[in-house]
């Protein structure tokens, strides 16, 4: 199609509103970090609430030292993803720190279950290594670190519940093949590195397929003796 | 210059503390020698001024040691350890080998240095400057580190063709003042063309990786980055004529000015080097940048998109501007300066070129948090939500209305666009 015609048939399904964007009264922006992290809820969800987009994930009511990890570990290009890498290669650790501490704190709704698409075998795997791990491989359960309720603990062990499974398997993936890395020692790459195709979609889709609790908050640090050490958890 | 990804750990320990801790320890023979902290203290600012941080640290690794790959038309260059390492640095070298390679682009042994190290511009800066940058390079942790072997293409990997190069692009020669004007025109005029090294961007780089003095600060695209580096000459691009002095100064020290916003190459230009920059300094460059604005006009705006076209992209971009846009920028294209940048009378998206505007669509970006913008706002990306076509429409509808002078665009600019390494 020529780009007039396309251009035709686009503006034909357009809905003329006169002006929907509020004219600005206020010489400046609100003075608030809701308004600093624009460019970051257009793909996350407002407050971080997550999108139907897998790949964007929920970052409302992360542990803050979790989320600080993850935008220094961005910035610094210890974890790969050109938009992330691109739009905060030149911010202050001052600056990541408010984001965290911003989005930590929000506690949006959370977006509704997904229904598991594979078999229940499948599940049953992802709820054993889940729970209890595989000690004959040197996988650690994933509730030994990220608690039994599987909401994190603090500062910076992530919960694991509200998260698409399509994304918990690309972040698992991510870690094996090393565009995803943490602060040495890098546990989660040395528990990813364990793990098997079928491993990662069972666990994804066990996961993903979990309700989240009415009080989802992380246990306090230092609840639980964590089996392999990490660099970005201090205990 | 190029995008890169830099520790901020290294920035903490500023020269006070450094130089008082290495005088309690007695480790660094320089400054036992010299007894001068001020002339490190000195030295590190004027390194900051040439951005030696920024090409000389690899992502992630240790300050000034090196190793940077610097991807160029010709092959992948790395940068060197310029750390007081005897052995894989310049521990060894005199201050005399240092100013021989700032002032003739020539290494230690006498080899030529390939011009992405900017001697071009360097070789403008005085002896005691140089001087100063070595007593501070010659303070900084030693860092064993071999240099890396360049990765460059046949014929280029061929040093003598530098020869060549340097027979056509390279004047050697320390700064000399212009008597004619005051003292801070000639400082912003050392700083703008020595160490600031801004025509390594600001010019249009040839076929040969060279850049023409008689067309200094005309501005090009800036290779492998795909960002276009705008003319400091034409007052329709980033010529700074029609700017108020605290304006550009502003842009330079803090990343925003009530005109318009750092972004791309220029934020990161601004995080490593010029948020160091004493407000005197920028002033001065402020002086010298607003006086080169003042060449002749550029030719009218041109465009290959077809006038039916662009009044279909017009009403399309007026559409996605009011949902997308407006709310920040302002319906009126005003937006809320500093923080909000205006689009109206806004140069950098009327230029001929259009890749800043589209590519800032698409990508969105921060401006750099800088020590006068500590918490910046920043401006979504829009490639995962506006197709070619609404980018192609938002970037015509802002390039021409509300009084810009900038041409329309088409889908397929945008889209060659969204492929781009972004950093």
């Amino acid at each position: 199609m020529s780009p007039m015609r396309r251009l035709a048939a686009i503006l034909a399904g357009v809905v003329f509103s006169s002006h929907a964007a509020a004219a600005q009264t206020g010489d400046h922006p609100p003075d608030t970090m809701a308004a600093r992290v624009l460019g970051c809820t257009s793909c996350h969800g407002a407050q971080g609430r997550g999108t139907d987009n897998d790949y964007f994930p929920r970052l409302a009511g992360k542990p803050s030292g979790y989320l600080y990890n993850q935008l220094v570990a961005f910035r610094d290009g210890r974890r790969r993803y050109p938009p992330m890498n691109y739009l905060l290669e030149f911010q202050p650790d001052s600056f990541l720190r408010l984001i965290a501490d911003y989005f930590a704190e929000q506690n949006p709704p959370f977006p509704p279950r997904a229904t598991p698409v594979v078999s229940p075998e499948l599940l049953a795997l992802g709820r054993g290594l889940t729970v209890n791990g595989d000690v004959a491989r040197g996988i650690p359960a994933c509730a030994s670190c990220h608690n039994p309720r599987l909401t994190g603990m603090q500062p910076a062990v992530p919960g694991l519940l509200g998260l698409p499974s399509d994304y918990i398997s690309a972040q698992l993936g991510a870690w094996r093949y090393g565009t995803r890395t943490s602060a040495e020692p890098d546990c989660m790459q040395m528990v990813a590195s364990h793990l098997t195709e079928t491993d990662v979609t069972a666990l994804s889709a066990w996961l993903s397929s979990l309700p989240v609790p009415v009080n989802a908050t992380q246990v306090p640090q230092g609840s639980l003796a964590m089996p392999l050490p990490c660099g970005s958890q201090p205990n | 210059m190029h995008r890169r990804l830099i520790p901020r750990s290294w920035r903490l320990p500023l020269v006070s503390g450094l130089a008082l801790a290495m005088l309690v320890c007695g480790l660094k023979p320089v400054l036992a020698q010299t007894n001068q902290p001020n002339i490190v203290a000195a030295g590190e600012y004027l390194a900051r001024a040439g951005d030696c941080m920024a090409c000389h640290t690899a992502p992630g690794g240790k300050l000034l040691a090196g190793g940077h790959a610097m991807p160029t038309p010709f092959g992948t260059l790395y940068s060197t350890n310029i750390t007081p390492d005897p052995d894989t640095g310049i521990g060894r070298w005199s201050a005399d080998d240092f100013y021989r390679t700032m002032h003739e682009g020539r290494s230690r042994d006498g080899g030529l240095l390939y011009p992405a190290m900017p001697f071009g511009s360097y070789t403008k800066v005085t002896r005691a400057d140089s001087d100063a940058i070595f007593a501070y390079l010659k303070s900084v942790p030693p860092v064993s580190l071999p240099n890396k072997e360049n990765d460059l293409q046949f014929p280029y990997n061929n040093r003598a063709l530098i020869l060549g190069w340097r027979t056509l692009f390279f004047n050697e020669g320390t700064y000399r003042p212009d008597d004619s004007k005051p003292a801070q025109w000639n400082r912003g005029a050392y700083l703008v063309g020595g160490l600031g090294h801004c025509a390594m961007c600001h010019s249009a780089i040839n076929a040969l990786g060279g850049n023409s003095q008689s067309r200094a600060f005309e501005g090009g695209l800036i290779p492998m980055q795909n960002w276009y580096a705008p003319s400091l000459t034409s007052n329709k691009e980033a010529g700074l004529g029609n700017w108020s002095l605290a304006e550009i100064s502003d842009y330079l020290r803090d990343g925003i000015s009530h005109r318009g916003a750092v972004y791309g190459p220029m934020a990161e230009v601004v995080y490593d080097s010029l948020q160091y920059m004493t407000d005197k300094d920028t002033l001065a460059m402020a002086v010298y940048l607003k006086s080169l604005g003042e060449g002749s006009p550029p030719p009218p705006a041109s465009s290959k998109v077809s006038s039916a076209e662009s009044s279909l992209l017009m009403i399309l971009g007026a559409s996605v501007y009011d949902k997308q846009c407006a709310v920040c920028h302002g319906p009126e294209g005003r937006g809320m300066p500093p923080q909000y940048p205006p689009l109206a009378s806004n140069q950098s998206i009327q230029m001929a070129s259009a890749v800043n505007p589209i590519r800032m669509v698409l990508n969105g970006g921060f401006p750099p948090g800088t020590f006068g913008n500590l918490k910046p706002y920043g401006m979504p990306p829009f490639a995962q939500v506006l197709s070619d076509d609404e980018v192609a429409a938002v970037v015509t509808y802002i390039r021409t209305s509300w009084g810009n002078l900038g041409a329309p665009v088409s889908a397929r600019n945008a889209n060659a666009l969204r492929s781009v390494p972004l950093n």
